[in-house]
């Protein structure tokens, strides 16, 4: 690339903008004007935000009364474009015939996409609103069933979400 | 008096007479404007597929007899039209003019004649194909995630391409019995069943068990075995493959993996000399099921349960991993290097009259081959043979034989049998306790197979050296233990009992290579997966091909081979065995495997129908 020798920065600036103290002036007094706009930024973790029903949080899995909706059918699984999901299927005697009886999501790994909730033909995997993750090690990152069943209540927001507009 | 009646019985007649008069031996049909010369007295259906042509169905299997209750195959029929002095008719742009028949024909059901004109594609055909599917998913359940065909289906398949992806039907489906056992290994459920009779129908004409039958009428039928009976057969497990849904689940595999889950290996079953051709269904390195392939010679589309079950124990379960010597009489680990180096030292000072070998019949032809090549090239013997195993409660009419080796003639043919000088296995037993035979090879069997004295022979001997792929009796004896790849494990070729050398390829990877490097085949997450990634924690067995191990113990006595894959060792193989000549792997592939002494002139290669398989990734 040829170097540049026209149209340059300094070329540009005006009289007044040359001068460079009422530049100076003119920035203070926008720094001064924010200092009395209302702030966007918070207290965290003493003050926590709460997403709306359309935030892509961690992943989790639906948990009904009578125990998960999942049927461990491995779309997700499939679908995900990390390889983060892990499914194995066992037999249940209830009507819906099987359940997850592993399910593991490599929290390391998740990209958050949301591919895994739209496939869902049960849905029984939903994003959530969590978007607090700390492990301190590699294994602590792959959550199991124990950490991705979320009682249905606490999930409303999304499922209305996911009602509305998908 | 004339009536249509009469016209009729006329037509007909004078078809028949064409028929007898031999004009029409070879029809012209037109299928979708292709000009096909068909075989009289065969279905429009086969006619097409003998061209490459498939059309769309689900009761219609080439190895039943017709049904024709689907309704899928409906397709147009009709003739080149005729003028009234007789003359055929052209539009004004030169295209016959076609008079069809006004209604749609099934084509499974509808024999081909000469002249014929066939339509599959026109609008008139996929509306009246997209008509049927509609009607066939009225009272299927819409549970494909739960249902093991999914992803092999032939309904999904077709509802793919022949549905609007939305049902008009608004009513409550029909409710029917679900997750019934038919016999041991089929598990019937009604819901999903689109009543097309394979399974009735392959009860009667191939299982011969004639055990199942539709009950009730309507949206109601379902299918029952008879009270009192239940599908016990010996292939029973075959209604699971031809069913085009999910209504037929094996018991045995039931929720284990999604199809697309699996890698699936083209491979032979090791159960009996038929050598039926097989596809191994592997996860996480470990073989969860097999299937029947299709190949007219050997198998056609069958092969029995006991096939079928048996080959994920014997992958899985009480293998050997990792060399062992005896030291102070105690089996003790060791690397490969020392266990090969212990074999040639303790066959070094020994003549070759003092050595014996012993092949397998469960071995592939390139390890028994490079046995042999050991035997009579390196250590001089002519003592060597291979053990029989026959078991005359296994054969039967349809598929099984009595030899449960897959193969025997293999092991005959590359030259596994005593010399004139030399002593076979029926003496083997004396010779061991006569102290004439110092060092005993065995590859890949179980002596107590043979017989009890051989077994307790073998205990004596000063050097029982053992290839194995179990933890045997034979190979708690040894005293050299050098674990083998089991034929899951191993690129190779079987000789069935009628003399046809068919390839296997590798399902499953050993300890010293991975999936990719082997050229195995890889699912998904096979191919994507890291190596710390907890699916490819698998069990990898530290075992090596049989005809390597034997190698090695070649070059530890100085003589080097120039082997680096089966495949050079099997064309070692076609070039120093006669009956092998002109072989090679690509043209056992080519022609789905080649008869001894007959590779220049294989049979013609027929058209392959599979009715629905797992669609590559």
């Amino acid at each position: 690339m040829a170097n540049i020798t026209s149209n340059t920065e300094s070329q540009r600036l005006n009289f007044w903008e040359k001068l460079y103290l009422p530049e100076i002036a003119r920035g203070l007094s926008l720094t001064l004007r924010q200092m009395f706009k209302p702030t966007f930024t918070r207290r965290y973790p003493e003050e926590r935000w709460n997403p709306e029903g359309s935030y892509r949080g961690r992943p989790v899995l639906v948990l009904e009364e009578d125990g998960e909706r999942c049927v461990a059918c491995g779309l997700c699984s499939r679908v995900c474009p990390a390889l983060a999901i892990e499914v194995r299927a066992a037999e249940t005697q209830d009507d819906k015939e099987r359940y997850p009886e592993k399910f593991e999501i490599n929290m390391l790994r998740c990209i958050y996409c949301g591919f895994c909730e739209e496939v869902c033909p049960e849905e029984a995997i939903v994003m959530s609103k969590d978007y607090e993750l700390v492990f301190g090690s590699q294994e602590e990152g792959i959550f199991g069933k124990d950490k991705l069943l979320v009682p249905v209540a606490q999930l409303q927001d999304r499922l209305e979400f996911l009602r509305q507009w998908r | 008096m004339e009536t249509p009646n009469s016209r009729m019985f006329a037509r007909l007649t004078d078809a028949r007479g064409r028929l007898e008069t031999g004009r029409t031996d070879m029809p012209q049909i037109i299928i979708d404007g292709r000009s096909i010369e068909a075989t009289q007295g065969k279905t429009i259906i086969e006619a097409a597929l003998d061209s490459g042509i498939t059309i769309p169905h689900f009761c219609w299997h080439p190895a039943l007899s017709v049904a024709g209750n689907c309704r899928m195959c409906l397709v147009n029929v009709g003739s080149h039209k005729k003028d009234t002095d007789g003359s055929l008719m052209y539009a004004a742009d030169g295209t016959p003019i076609v008079s069809w028949i006004p209604k749609m024909q099934i084509a499974c059901a509808t024999p081909v004649a000469d002249g014929m004109i066939v339509d599959t594609t026109s609008e008139k055909t996929v509306l009246a194909q997209n008509a049927v599917m509609e009607f066939l998913l009225v009272n299927h359940p819409l549970d494909c995630p739960i249902c093991d065909e999914a992803g092999q289906c032939k309904l999904q398949e077709y509802a793919f391409l022949h549905s609007k992806g939305q049902s008009r039907f608004d009513e409550e489906k029909v409710h029917k019995e679900k997750r019934v056992e038919l016999g041991p290994n089929v598990m019937f459920d009604g819901e999903r069943c689109i009543s097309c009779s394979r399974c009735i129908r392959f009860a009667d004409e191939v299982a011969k068990q004639p055990v199942l039958s539709f009950v009730q009428r309507g949206d109601k039928v379902t299918i029952r075995t008879f009270p009192g009976t239940q599908f016990d057969s010996q292939y029973s497990m075959n209604v699971i493959d031809i069913c085009p849904v999910g209504a037929l689940t094996s018991i045995d595999f039931r929720f284990k993996a999604r199809v697309w889950e699996m890698s699936f290996t083209d491979s032979v079953c090791p159960g009996c000399a038929r050598g039926c051709n097989i596809k191994i269904g592997v996860m996480d390195n470990s073989v969860l099921r097999t299937e029947p392939r299709t190949n007219m010679h050997v198998n056609s589309y069958w092969m029995c349960d006991h096939g079928r079950l048996m080959a994920p124990s014997i992958v899985n379960e009480d293998r050997l991993s990792g060399p062992m010597i005896r030291s102070n009489g105690v089996l003790t680990a060791s690397t490969w290097e020392e266990a090969i180096s212990a074999v040639a030292d303790s066959l070094k000072g020994l003549k070759g009259s003092q050595i014996a070998v012993i092949g397998s019949a469960h071995a592939s032809n390139e390890d028994n081959y490079a046995l042999a090549r050991l035997a009579s090239d390196v250590l001089q013997t002519s003592n060597l043979d291979y053990v029989k195993h026959n078991d005359h409660s296994f054969g039967d009419e349809v598929l099984r034989v009595n030899d449960v080796s897959p193969n025997a003639i293999g092991a005959h043919s590359v030259g596994l049998t005593p010399k004139s000088d030399g002593h076979g296995i029926d003496h083997m037993a004396d010779r061991i306790l006569r102290g004439d035979v110092k060092a005993l090879i065995v590859m890949g069997e179980d002596l107590g197979s043979h017989s009890v004295a051989l077994a307790e022979a073998a205990a004596t001997v000063d050097t029982l050296i053992v290839l194995g792929t179990h933890n045997s009796v034979t190979a708690k004896q040894a005293n050299i233990l050098l674990p083998m790849n089991s034929w899951a494990e191993s690129e190779g070729t079987f000789t069935n009992m009628l003399h046809r050398v068919q390839r296997f390829e590798a399902a499953v990877t050993t300890a010293d290579t991975s999936r990719s490097m082997a050229q195995n085949k890889m699912s998904r997450w096979d191919k994507f997966g890291a190596p710390n990634d907890r699916w490819m924690q698998g069990v990898r067995r530290d075992c090596r091909l049989g005809w390597r191990i034997v190698a090695q113990v070649a070059s530890a006595l100085g003589v080097n081979w120039p082997y680096t894959s089966s495949s050079e060792v099997f064309q070692d193989l076609a070039k120093n065995v006669g009956a092998f000549s002109g072989m090679s792997y690509a043209l056992l592939d080519a022609h789905q495997g080649l008869v001894l002494g007959k590779a220049s002139s294989p049979e013609p290669a027929g058209v392959v129908y599979e009715s629905h398989v797992m669609k590559p990734q």
